[in-house]
């Protein structure tokens, strides 16, 4: 069984975000890049999945993205965690792609590969749309079996099945599909393991190939700023919020939240 | 006037509240038509018609189709074909985890932009979106096809606009693709009674500080008495003092409720990226220094253990 992992290197969820008045894109340069931290427990699943399935010969595991140069960092982080080779798209005219692009290259960079399983993290933290999963299954006419809190596969002759537990607002619904399939994983799913030395140093000859967007045969207006379907017309930082009242509780702090939420008409 | 199709959110025709402030958001940008997929028209007309719907399109409504039975595609397909039959000027679906996706899936299919989480739409389509944890507001807008947009819960009252709410029966046979990815089972928490987190008006949360599982009573009775949803921090679901369905923040739910009350709770930006555009706020913390005081539009700097039962005390005498 091949797996394939969609991951993306974003800024640090604890940093502040930006975007940058030039063109209204995200400003990845002003925090640390770390890999989407979904992802993280995509890559885990994957290699649980391949645990159970045979081992790296039989199930080998391979991570695609999408981003500048740095993101090939977030390849070597997946590679130190056990997956065995990476794929990376790269390419100056992907800069300002929307969901609908990203997910047109992803498609694309999958027809490259062999693959019965693509994982992904529902969203990434920094544009959190959790679309790009969805559209990925669209495009390539396979089950969707997102927002996965379970998965199970169970291989056979004419490939398999993928069963997962899809999280709902009031529980989960049990989904399946035959193989080929995409799945994306919801937080705590699994608890992602911390690359060994062993693993750090394994990574540095396992093989990342590069991909451009010719490569793909995927023209520069089909992506990028210039070819994203929606955009940003203006934005700006949230008006500071205007002071509101604290008080310190010596005894009556209870007394005067209640005032405010009497006054506030909230009872 | 321009119809702007809004996908209907439902349970067997029961609609749900969110539905009626698309539907009122859609009569401000043209005249709404209700899609509603799979069985229950006879439940869902009176509430769609009161809300504005002129017309309601009826997709699988014996739900032999498989509507029920599938994820997101099937919806995803209904809504492609009536762009094409109907050139609307806009979809608009809930931004929730299902709208999302059936969101995501319609503007592959149409070969339109897609925005998710807006706060509210106006003229030309021009979308509000809260993002990076609050810190920027942006104006957005599809510039290709039609416009596809996600839209939150709570960030429209609903109106009533009486309107006829005319059944228009669509023939949709969904693709063996829409019907890949098959519902074999559901299976339902143990309910709290609580309403649900992302359409409530009032949450009330708890954090760090409430110290403990049971930390979580006060919480609880705070949020009964008020008839509100209960939501955590990272924090406390990471410490398994409460599950994790219910935490709020960057990589739990966003809400956007009329009252949030955050107890325990420093507002580090993980927290603070899933309430931060709540009408209004009250924090309830210890610490005088904890960051979510700064957007707090009250604040008891004290303990919950001590403030929260006298406010529930005193919410009773006042209903008394």
């Amino acid at each position: 069984m091949n797996i394939v992992v969609c991951v993306k290197q974003v800024p640090d969820s604890w940093a502040e975000k930006k975007l940058q008045p030039s063109d209204s894109t995200l400003d990845r340069g002003s925090a640390d890049a770390v890999m989407n931290e979904l992802d993280e427990y995509a890559v885990e699943e994957a290699l649980r999945l391949q645990e159970a399935n045979g081992g790296p010969e039989a199930s080998p595991v391979t991570i695609l993205t999408m981003g500048p140069d740095k993101a090939a960092e977030t390849i070597r982080k997946a590679l130190s965690m056990g997956a065995d080779a990476g794929v990376h798209v790269v390419d100056d005219s992907l800069h300002g792609s929307d969901a609908v692009a990203t997910s047109l290259v992803l498609a694309k960079a999958l027809g490259t590969l062999s693959w019965d399983l693509v994982i992904l993290g529902t969203e990434s933290t920094d544009a959190r749309m959790s679309v790009v999963p969805a559209m990925l299954a669209e495009r390539l006419g396979v089950p969707q079996l997102t927002f996965a809190g379970k998965v199970d596969v169970e291989v056979d002759a004419e490939g398999g099945v993928a069963r997962v537990q899809r999280v709902t607002d009031t529980g989960f619904d049990t989904v399946e599909g035959r193989l080929p399939a995409v799945i994306s994983v919801v937080e705590k799913i699994n608890e992602p393991r911390y690359p060994s030395f062993k693993g750090i140093m394994a990574a540095k000859k396992k093989p990342v190939t590069t991909l451009s967007l010719a490569d793909l045969g995927i023209g520069a207006d089909e992506v990028g700023l210039a070819g994203a379907w929606s955009t940003v017309t203006e934005f700006a930082a949230r008006p500071p919020k205007a002071a509101g009242t604290i008080v310190k509780d010596e005894g009556d702090g209870g007394v005067k939240l209640a005032e405010f939420l009497v006054a506030g008409k909230f009872i | 006037m321009a119809e702007i199709l809004v996908l209907v959110d439902h349970v067997d025709g029961a609609v749900k509240k969110v539905t009626t402030e698309l539907l009122t958001l859609a009569a401000s940008l043209g005249e709404p038509s209700a899609v509603l997929v799979g069985a229950g028209f006879d439940v869902a007309k009176a509430r769609l018609a009161e809300f504005g719907a002129a017309k309601v399109y009826v997709v699988d409504g014996d739900g032999s189709g498989g509507s029920a039975d599938h994820v997101v595609a099937p919806a995803a397909e209904a809504l492609a074909q009536l762009v094409a039959s109907q050139a609307p000027a806009a979809v608009l679906v809930a931004s929730t985890a299902e709208g999302k996706e059936v969101a995501g899936r319609l503007a592959v299919k149409l070969g339109s932009g897609v925005i998710t989480d807006a706060i509210g739409v106006s003229d030309g389509f021009v979308a509000t979106q809260s993002v990076f944890g609050g810190s920027t507001v942006v104006q957005s807008k599809v510039t290709h096809g039609t416009p596809v947009i996600a839209v939150r819960p709570n960030a429209t009252p609903p109106v009533a606009a009486p309107a006829a709410g005319e059944r228009v029966d669509v023939a949709v046979t969904f693709s063996a693709a829409a019907l890949a990815a098959k519902v074999v089972d559901r299976t339902i928490a143990a309910r709290t009674g609580r309403p649900e987190l992302s359409e409530a008006s009032i949450v009330v949360s708890g954090g760090r500080g409430v110290g403990g599982p049971e930390g979580f009573a006060p919480v609880e009775e705070l949020a009964d008495v008020l008839g509100a949803a209960v939501g955590a921090s990272r924090a406390a679901t990471d410490a398994g003092w409460y599950p994790h369905q219910f935490q709020v923040g960057q990589t739990g739910k966003t809400v956007s409720p009329q009252l949030y009350i955050a107890n325990g709770i420093s507002g580090a930006i993980q927290h603070r990226a899933g309430m931060q555009t709540s009408k209004t706020i009250v924090v309830v913390n210890k610490d005088p220094e904890a960051p979510l005081f700064e957007i707090a539009d009250f604040g008891v700097v004290g303990d919950l253990h001590t403030v929260l039962p006298q406010l529930v005390a005193e919410i009773k005498k006042h209903k008394a």
